[in-house]
């Protein structure tokens, strides 16, 4: 940055600190209410529509393209500096926790590369305490959350069914992108669970399967506001439907699927109310004299400059723990233990998402006809959670529910094809070997549970007083622990997953686990670590009310996973989209009433 | 970047010229000193003139140009180029082994009506790249390994290397080694680096152009509209 800007430091009205899902959303929101926003991203600037590599194949990558701890989901995958560690920024575990933290650094964070898989919290979710005792209620009820999780959906276009299911809400009419044809596999999976009583439904996925209706929407979404609308209809207008080809995971140049960098940022710049500054790495929330935020400092990567900027409102959307980790190492004479840390409850109450699966061979799905499986390169259907009376009855051994993702088919061949040949086959090789391959291409299937994490005491991330990572920042410490709940949860995943397959008439690939505590991912793998700057309605046992704000510092919000009460099995990010809009309409509304 | 760092760094460069206002004796001068004194270039080169370093790495310049590169991917293990993806480092198999790893590729995928064989689409090739990889000393040994048994028990057997044998002999030696559960104690190992190229032939072949053809993958390609599996296929899973 130059000496020039410094001197003459521009006053914004909200500091944004992060540019995914929350931070994303929120310089959206805030600047085409015509605030002027500064938004910090701690890696990268990134641009899907020229680094996106599409329809390019294994071949062209080196090593086919398989992932590594350097691109751990993939040479393609749109992540920038990130994966389970992130070069020069360490993190530590407690003695006896496990704990994965999943990080990027480029613009958009981790919304380039996510799974897409968008599913509204329901009513249950928000109020879970009250349903089973277990856990902490949410501030808000979903009906509230509503009217949010329907604009979101608008905004950045989600294709679904319109299934009304217990605790699985539909959406208002009109919402949802129509959803992709089922495949072959799909199908016969929904045709295996109907004698076993569990639904198969479309999923809901942030995949334009048709343009969005650019001439009705703006107006729609953002009334009387011709600053967004005009913004929004540009935005629009460069989206494309799907054409069926190319893993979302690599991000997507034709800007069909949801990303923050191709649906959030880009109206936001428009506005001319955003500065954006990449590679700059967010360490502390500065205080004034009256106990207001005055602003952040950060450190710009490429030239190790330490800057402090200042704004009106703060808003925190670094990533859950990153966002903790910023509050955490804030500390003052008057929040010695983080900033707006007088509850004591930043860093503490972290979930991730109960995860496991299994694998299967479907003889029904061997040597058929060559058919293009591409579709959204996502799941088109899914099972929900379909015992919740059985949980209410106190017939089960775990009080939360999971939904099953699954796939498989006649996909890309990609690295490590046929790995499990030997065993099917006695060892073929030769024309043996090719004759086998054609007849076992596309029979292959996969379940994966996820499922729903209660919060509990011993699973938090502290302050680290023994390791800095290379900006001299203070690192995070993980403890991690799964209870009866969870362990119990997984069990019954490998179980029903067992039953599927078995109906199925399938082979299981690999050991049905009975014990729980083998068959659960490790903490923080399947990447929906939230928490930790909780939402509630006593400042005591909560951070922040129902609108992000903290309680203790009223122009300081947070609009990321860290703000959840809860981590209900439905996958975060749509949860984070809305609750960040929700927040950015209080921050709009209290700067015009002077309270901010 | 500071303007004045900036300006620092661009008066160096315009002092950079002045050298060269007489290059052809500079350089004269240099070569005579550089032959007389057997000395690095570059000292001398300061030497001679008075001058910033001419030629010394702009360790100033290249950090600002660094810093200025905020956009794109920076060519790092964890941030590299997709678009144009290499697999640059060295390649460790001899010439001698890839002949034995090609015969033996060719072995587990041969051409056959459909498809072309293994070592045809660069599959040995592409087992080299993976076996030399950064990290990947214990799958290079592995190879190494099973290459120089496979050429010993192919001598031993029949007087020859592997790829010199007779597509009989080459079988007779694969069928002791195809499967690990059957394999005699002796042939453990031996059945470990066969089930691991099998596995890597396989990958090699059938991310090729002519792998997926042979498998029937036709996708990767932009469509309008997607349709569920037609009648054909619901018929034969058993859906209709």
């Amino acid at each position: 940055m130059s000496s020039r800007r410094s001197k003459v430091a521009p006053q914004y009205d909200v500091i944004v600190v992060g540019s995914g899902a929350g931070g994303g959303m929120s310089a959206y929101q805030l600047s085409v209410q015509g605030l002027k926003v500064l938004l910090l991203e701690a890696g990268r600037d990134y641009d899907p529509v020229t680094e996106t590599p599409m329809f390019q194949t294994p071949k062209d990558a080196p090593l086919r393209g398989s992932g590594n701890a350097d691109k751990p989901f993939g040479f393609y995958d749109a992540t920038v500096d990130g994966g389970w560690r992130v070069p020069g920024e360490p993190f530590t575990t407690a003695p006896g926790s496990q704990f994965s933290w999943w990080r990027s650094r480029m613009l958009g964070g981790r919304t380039n590369h996510w799974g897409r898989i968008s599913l509204r919290m329901g009513p249950y979710d928000f109020k879970p305490k009250s349903r089973d005792g277990l856990g902490e209620d949410w501030p808000m009820t979903y009906d509230t959350m509503a009217p949010y999780y329907d604009k979101a959906e608008l905004l950045i276009g989600v294709y679904g069914g319109d299934d009304d299911l217990e605790n699985t809400p539909r959406s208002s009419p009109g919402v949802l992108q129509p959803p992709p044809a089922a495949r072959s596999y799909e199908l016969l999976t929904k045709q295996a669970c109907e004698p076993l009583k569990i639904p198969v439904i479309p999923a809901h996925r942030a995949v334009l399967t048709k343009r969005q209706d650019s001439a009705r929407l703006p107006a729609k979404l953002h009334p009387g506001n011709a600053l967004a609308q005009r913004v929004l209809r540009q935005s629009m207008n460069e989206r494309m439907a799907c054409f069926y080809a190319t893993d979302c995971g690599r991000g997507c140049s034709i800007k069909a699927n949801f990303q923050s960098t191709t649906v959030l940022i880009p109206p936001a710049m428009a506005t001319g109310n955003v500065t954006l500054i990449t590679d700059a790495m967010v360490r502390e929330v500065s205080l004034d004299a009256q106990g207001k935020a005055s602003g952040v400092h950060y450190i710009d990567k490429l030239t190790r400059v330490d800057h402090h900027v200042t704004a009106k409102v703060i808003v925190l959307a670094a990533s859950a723990c990153e966002t903790s980790r910023i509050m955490l190492n804030s500390k003052s004479t008057l929040f010695p233990s983080g900033i707006a840390n007088s509850s004591g409850v930043v860093g503490k109450y972290l979930m991730d998402t109960v995860g496991a699966g299994l694998s299967a061979q479907i003889p029904r799905l061997e040597g058929l006809p060559p058919v293009n499986e591409d579709g959204t390169a996502g799941i088109h259907m899914y099972m929900p959670w379909w015992n919740y009376g059985e949980q209410k009855a106190g017939k089960m051994s775990f009080a939360r529910g999971y939904h099953i993702e699954f796939g498989g088919g006649r996909g890309m061949p990609g690295p490590g094809i046929f790995g499990g040949l030997e065993s099917f086959t006695q060892g073929a090789y030769g024309r043996k070997f090719k004759e086998e391959a054609r007849r076992y291409y596309g029979s292959f299937m996969y379940f994966d549970g996820r499922g729903e994490m209660i919060p509990n005491e011993d699973s938090y991330c502290e302050i680290d007083p023994s390791a800095v990572d290379q900006w001299g920042i203070p690192v995070l410490r993980f403890h991690w622990k799964w209870s009866d709940h969870e362990t119990r949860q997984a069990a019954h995943m490998q179980q029903t997953f067992a039953e599927i397959i078995e109906k199925m008439g399938g082979t299981v690939q690999g050991t049905v686990q009975t014990d729980g505590s083998k068959a659960i991912a490790t903490g923080g793998s399947i990447i929906h670590e939230v928490g930790t700057v909780r939402m509630g309605s006593d400042p005591k046992k909560s951070v922040l009310n129902e609108f992000g704000q903290t309680w203790d510092v009223k122009n300081l919000y947070v609009t990321d996973g860290a703000t959840f009460v809860s981590n209900a099995d439905k996958n975060p990010t749509l949860s984070i989209l809305a609750l960040a809009w929700r927040s950015c309409d209080h921050i709009v509304e209290e700067l015009k009433r002077g309270n901010l | 970047m500071s303007d004045e760092l900036h300006d620092a760094q661009h008066d160096e460069l315009r002092e950079d010229t002045k050298p060269m206002s007489n290059p052809m004796a500079r350089r004269d001068a240099l070569k005579a000193m550089a032959v007389a004194a057997m000395v690095p270039m570059l000292p001398e080169s300061a030497a001679a003139s008075p001058a910033p370093a001419s030629r010394e790495p702009l360790p100033l310049l290249d950090e600002l140009q660094q810093q200025a590169k905020r956009k794109g991917p920076r060519g790092t293990p964890s941030d590299p180029v997709l678009q144009v993806a290499k697999a640059d480092w060295p390649r460790k198999l001899l010439l001698r082994e890839l002949a034995t790893l090609g015969a033996l590729c060719d072995m587990i995928i041969p051409a056959d009506g459909k498809s072309p064989a293994a070592s045809t689409v660069g599959a040995p090739g592409y087992i080299n790249e993976w076996a030399s990889r950064p990290g990947g000393d214990s799958s290079l040994v592995r190879v190494r390994g099973g290459l120089a048994w496979l050429d010993r028990e192919s001598q031993a057997r029949f007087g020859k290397r592997f790829h010199l044998a007779t597509n009989a002999q080459r079988t007779a030696i694969c069928d002791d080694i195809c499967y690990q559960p059957k394999a005699k104690p002796e042939h453990q190992f031996a059945a470990q680096f066969f089930d691991t190229i099998r596995d890597q032939t396989a990958t090699a072949f059938y991310t090729t152009p002519q792998g997926w053809k042979d498998l029937g993958y036709i996708g990767n390609v932009a469509i309008p509209t997607f349709e569920g599996p037609n009648a054909e296929i619901r018929r034969q899973i058993g859906l209709e």
